[in-house]
This record gives structure tokens, sequence and C-alpha cells, in this order.
């Protein structure tokens, strides 16, 4: 089974959970509110966990099963945060054929993490992206706003240690 | 209602205008196979099994949602519809367990019999990757095998449209979809009631109950073991889909014949703890209304209510009876009053219970349901369960003697049987209550504003000075709408029958699976409910305050009707839950 629960401790703020109240309080007796509760939801917290949707359940009435089966449908919805250092690693096909599946694995191992999911500490977020038009560098991996292209597996201990 | 006409494999049809292409062809006698498709539940047209060619339509049409129309021309078995049909249950089956040899289901799996039907066999047609799942076992009463799940969300259908709960869904998308709760949960760590009719409605082995066949089969075995039997009143009403009678057929006789063969102690009847049920809910709803008590007072038999109020409606739980079900007095008697009369050790006594029911598995375990110090029912199976054990027994059930149930725990009255259809116990109440509030006999014992399987019924009974007025209602989609109607304070009855499965326990989601074919198209609930109340005609005792054995327990044991030793063994308590 996929998708479960995420391993980093939720940091929801009153604010946020004010500002959620408000938007649940505003959409819930509107047709199809879900979506938009979600993604406002979404806008506020960064990413959709379990906290969250029980929030969004207790508020509108909706069961928590119907919230997670939609959040889990579409690809907008995150229900793991970002980590402080954000690593997407190129799929695409130059990048696949140069080895980009063997680097995505690689990281797994390494992080402890599925692809979509943080450290428990909050560091390190992986996910896997298309095409970033870098094919010249393929393999490529970003970490925040850094582009790191010509990668060999083995590269990447020394890259995550720059940000230990 | 105006008609329609139109053609369908030529043939001239006509059928009531907003009917779909499904059922304008099932009035001409023409079958069109289904399987996500369950009326007025599941209505989605996905799995494509019953597509249809319709006259100037640019692709196959769904039957099951098409509507039809004048003059529409309809072909239902040309082959191109057989190759797309086929190669439905190819692509099904090329992501499916096929281990078919001995799957609960086989013999009577909705994907097997199309398979068969149209010649798939189990080759892997196409080649990939396909799912594996583990099993959810987390459920007290049930196990979810995702490896067998075809995706037709008639279970999710059925737990949040008909019962409201919806604690099962499709989660993630495309190839990766399951059906499951959230966030990883299992079942058992969700606000599932447990009351089975997810199991009721699957066409394939993915779900099914916590089978204990084989623990039955040890205890009685087990030579320092007593082991003894009740039966649930649906049972009887249901057991003999299972070998082939038509439904409706009553096989009481041959059910007390083949558990005496399957080797039990005693084969007592659930209906002798029911009537005891109404005396103690009689006595403990005039003491309510007389008293000043929490009112309205709900019935407590139907342990996937009980859990229901409980998750979704906690602040109720002071309104529930805080009777036992009669599964939980029958077993609590047996091992208090029948030990000691008999001088057995209670610690020696196997009790099982054959109910409709699969939250009865959750029931047997709950605190607070051990009068003797030990569980008052050891082992709860369903009809379908008993139905394995007579076969796994050599038992030709058809072949049986009519029998009866042995003396005293299986002496019972019209009232107790009744039981297993909604409005049942609120019949069987009134009948007792009644006599209690005018000291008089009734002249008329059949209460039938409270009958039939209408989702909620409601009636007025001028009694004694005062208008009683009840409520029942049946299946959990329905109570929720009774108890909103109740706590905003439209409504003031004295007395609620809820129970958890629609129709009450004669569809219970322990009883004989329906495919959805005949489900689609026949009244399930009502055909298995005429069982009971013929049942019912036909006894000589029709009230449950009149059953010799139960005024001879009270005599011998219990006392009066809510008494301190009736409270410390029928009467239980209940928790507040949390929804998940």
């Amino acid at each position: 089974m996929l998708s479960k629960k995420t391993t980093v401790p939720f940091r929801g703020t009153e604010e946020q959970e004010k500002a959620l109240l408000e938007v649940i309080a505003e959409l819930k007796d509107e047709k199809g509110a879900l979506m938009r509760i979600l993604q406002k939801a979404q806008d506020i917290y960064g990413y959709l966990p379990i906290e969250v949707q029980k929030m969004i359940s207790d508020g509108t009435g909706i069961p928590l099963e119907k919230i997670y089966g939609v959040a889990t449908f579409y690809s907008q919805f995150a229900l793991n945060p970002k980590g402080k250092y954000q690593i997407s690693v190129c799929l695409g096909t130059a990048c696949y054929v140069k080895g980009s599946g063997d680097i995505y694995n690689k990281l797994m191992e390494k992080l402890g993490i599925e692809g979509g999911e943080c450290t428990p500490d909050g560091k390190f977020s992986l996910d896997a992206c298309r095409c970033i038009g870098a094919c010249g560098l393929a393999p490529v991996i970003t970490i925040n706003d850094e582009v790191y292209g010509r990668l060999k597996v083995d590269d990447i201990d020394d890259i995550l240690a720059k940000y230990e | 209602m105006e008609n329609i006409n139109l053609k369908i494999n030529g043939l001239d049809v006509s059928a009531p205008a907003g009917s779909t292409v499904l059922e304008a062809a099932r009035l001409a006698g023409i079958k069109i196979p289904t399987l996500c498709y369950l009326k007025d539940i599941n209505e989605i047209g996905a799995c494509r099994m019953c597509v249809v060619e319709v006259k100037g339509a640019r692709n196959l049409v769904a039957a099951c949602v098409h509507p039809i129309s004048e003059g529409m021309e309809v072909l239902t078995n040309t082959p191109k519809l057989i190759q797309s049909r086929k190669r439905t249950l190819q692509l099904l089956l090329s992501n499916h367990d096929k281990s078919c040899l001995s799957c609960v289901r086989s013999g009577n799996c909705e994907l097997q019999q199309l398979c068969k039907e149209y010649g798939v066999d189990d080759a892997n047609y196409y080649e990939g990757v396909s799912n594996s799942y583990e099993l959810d076992d987390s459920a007290a009463h049930m196990i979810r095998d995702n490896n067998k799940c075809i995706l037709c969300r008639r279970c999710v259908a059925v737990c949040e449209k008909t019962q409201g709960i919806g604690v099962i869904g499709p989660n993630n998308r495309g190839f990766d979809t399951f059906i499951g709760s959230p966030f990883g949960m299992g079942l058992g760590e969700t606000s599932c009631v447990s009351c089975g009719q997810c199991i009721a409605v699957c066409p394939t082995g993915a779900l099914y109950e916590k089978d204990y066949t084989d623990q039955v089969l040890e205890a009685i075995a087990d030579p320092d073991k007593y082991v003894v039997v009740q039966t649930a009143p649906s049972v009887r009403a249901g057991l003999g889909e299972e070998f082939g009678y038509p439904m409706g057929t009553d096989v009481e006789g041959k059910m007390a014949a083949a558990l005496r063969r399957i080797g039990f102690d005693k084969v007592f009847d659930t209906d002798w703890g029911a009537d005891l049920t109404i005396v103690e809910e009689a006595a403990e709803l005039l003491d309510r209304i007389q008293n000043g008590g929490v009112l309205p007072m709900i019935t407590s038999c139907s342990p996937g209510w009980v859990k229901y109020c409980e998750h979704y409606f906690p602040d109720m739980t002071e309104n529930l009876s805080t009777c036992k079900s009669p599964q939980q007095m029958f077993g609590a008697m047996l091992k208090t009053y029948f030990a000691e009369k008999e001088g057995i050790d209670p610690k020696k006594i196997v009790s099982v219970s054959v109910m409709p029911c699969t939250a009865k598995k959750f029931e047997v375990g709950r605190d607070d349901q051990d009068a003797a110090g030990v569980p008052d029912v050891d082992i709860a199976i369903t009809t379908r369960e008993l139905a394995r054990l007579i076969r796994r027994c050599g038992i030709e059930f058809t072949a049986l003697p009519d029998e009866t149930f042995d003396d005293p725990m299986g002496e019972s009255t019209g009232a107790g049987v009744i039981f297993g259809a909604t409005g049942g116990v609120m019949e069987a109440a009134l009948r007792t209550a009644v006599e209690k509030l005018t000291g008089e006999e009734l002249a008329n014992l059949d209460f039938k504003d409270v009958r039939g399987i209408e989702g909620i019924k409601e009636a007025v009974y001028p009694v004694a000075g005062m208008d009683v007025k009840v409520a029942v209602a049946s299946g959990l989609g329905n109570a929720r709408t009774l108890l909103n109607k109740v706590k905003a304070g439209e409504a003031d009855y004295h007395f609620i029958e809820i129970m958890g499965c629609p129709g009450g326990c004669v569809n219970g989601g322990g009883q004989p699976q329906v495919s959805g074919d005949v489900r689609n198209f026949t009244d399930v609930r009502g055909i298995r409910a005429s069982v009971l109340y013929k049942n019912d005609a036909n006894k000589p005792i029709r009230k449950s305050h009149e059953n010799p054995a139960i005024k001879k327990l009270y005599e011998e044991y219990l006392g009066e009707p809510g008494s301190h030793k009736a409270h410390e063994t029928l009467h239980t308590s209940y928790v507040k839950r949390t929804i998940n």
C-alpha cells in the first residue's frame, strides 16, 4: 500500500488553523467544494498531512477517506512537506537513458525515504521530475536552485555532504 | 407512467420512461451481463461488461446507465460485443490473483461466472507488471485481499451511500489505484462498524469474513469441551440459498438437524435470547417512560448499529438500551443459569453462535460481555460459515429430516423470530410493552405499520391514555437521517428500533451472497423477511413474555425483569469513539 502517513512531525500554527477554518466555513456548503478547500489548504500548509485532512473532514462532514482519495488522485496535492533542501531528479528521456533512475534509487536509499517524501528531520525532500531542459548535462538533479549535471551514482555522497 | 417503445435484438420492447437499456432488456427476458452495477447503489458504468450497440451511437454504450428513448435500436450480443466483453475480462484477469481452487468465492464468484460464460481462461493474455498487496486483517470481522479486487467500487458505494460511513475508497490513481482506508490505516483502525455490507456486495473473493470453522470443529473434537450452538432468526431464512433452495425457504428444521450432526452438544436458538431481550427491554422502556429516563430509547440488538452510534453519535449512547443483544444474553444465560443447572463448569463451555452478521464477531470481544467471568460467546460464525461447516462435515443438507431445537434454550415465540426483519424488534417489544402498560391481553398481535422494507417507518399507538410514538430505521444512512431529526427536536419518539443493515438482519453482512444480477431485480429483504413472518404466524405462542422457558428462567434464576441479577448478567455499557 502506498502513501502512508508522513514521518515528518506536524508543525501547524494557530494562524494556519484559523485560516483553514475560514476557508472551510466559506466554502463548505458549495457543491464540489472539496477541490478548492484542498487547494487552499495546501496553499496554507504547503502540503496535506493527516492533521489537515482531519480538520477538513471534521469541518465539512466529508469522510476522511474521501478526502484522502481525492488528495492521492491528483498529482497537484502533496501528502508530505517539502524539505529545507528540495531534491528533484530528472527522469525525462535523456536523463533516464543516461542513468538517472539509478541516481534516484541511490538517493532513496541514502535518505531512507521514497519519492514524494521528506526526511523526518525536515531537511531533504525527494521528487522525480520530467525534463528540465538541461539534457546536455544529463543526468541532472536539482537541489533547490542548484543544478548538478553529468552525474554518476558515486557523486551523490559528496553532493549531499555539502548540505549536512 | 408513460411507456417508451424500442427494439432490442430485433424484438419490440415497451418499457417505462426513465428505464435504462439494462432494465428494458430485462423486461424482454434478455440478460445483459453486469459486474460493477448495483441498482440504486453503484450506477457508474465503469466496468464495461454491460456494453451494448445502439444504432447511431458512435461507441458502445453502458446498458446499466444508458436511458432508453423512443425508436431506439439496441443489440446486446453481437460478435463485436462478445469480443469487447472478453477483452474486458482478460484485462481484469491480467492483474488478478487467480487462485480460484480454494478461493472462498469459488463457485459463486461473479467474475468466475462471467469468465465461464464467455470462455475466458486463466492464460496470461497481457504481459506486464501486476500489483501485489498485503492482506488487511486488522479488523475483527473481515479480511480485505486487494489481489482479488477488480475495483468495481461496489463496497465503496455501499459503505458511503447506503451506510453513510465511507471508511473505504479508491486511493492513488491509474494502475496504482487500490481500495483502502486513508493514510495506510487498516480497516480496524478506522471507524468501520463491521456491518459487512461490503462483503455482501463484493463480486469476487476480495472481501470475506474471518473464518472460524476450524476452531468450531476443533472445539467439538475436544472431549473436555461442552460445545453449544445458538442460531439467529435470520439464519433459517437464508441458509437454504446455500443449498439450492429458492430464496425465501425456511430451513429451520434441517438446520437444527445439521447442527446436531456436526456434533454440537446442545442445539439452541437465539430466538430464546430474543424473547429474553424483549422482556428486559420492555421493562427498561416502561421504566424510562414512567420514571423520566432518557428518551427516546433505542434498541441495542445490532452490534453494527451500536458501534456506529458510538463513533458517529457519541452524545446519544445514553439513548441506547443497556440490554445486551440476544446473542450475548443467550451466551450470558448459557454460562450462568444453564451451567449451574446442569452442573457444568462455564470455563469448559464453548459458546458458538451462528449469525447473519459479521459485526457479531466484533461484539463477542467487547468489554462487559462476560456474565460468568468468561466471554458470553466464544465464537461467532456467519450463515456462510455454517454452510461451509455443513459441507465440510459431509452432511447431505437436502436429505436431512426436520428436527427441533433442544430444551430449554431452544424454546421461543413468534416475537423472537421476527427480530431478523426491520421492525421486528419493535413489533415484538410492542406486543409485550402494550400488555404491560394496559394490563390487558392484546386482541391483535400484528403491528403492520412497522413492517415492510422501507428505510424509515413511524407509528403512533394510543396505549393506556398515552400516545406511544415509535420509529424504525434500517441501514445506517437511514439511521443518521432519523437521529438528526431527533437531535434537531423535530421528532419526540419514545422508542426507536435501529438495525445496521438495510432491511434488518435478513439482509445482514453474514448472509449468503446474492449475485448482482439477481439482487438488482429481486426484493431480497422482503422475500427473506416473509420467512420470519410466516414462522411467527404459525407459532402457538407469539409474545415473548409468555415463553414458558423464559418465565421459568425468571422464576428459577433472575427474579423480576430489570432485577439486580438481570442487570449484572444481561445489561452492558457503551463507550464513546471517534471518527476515523
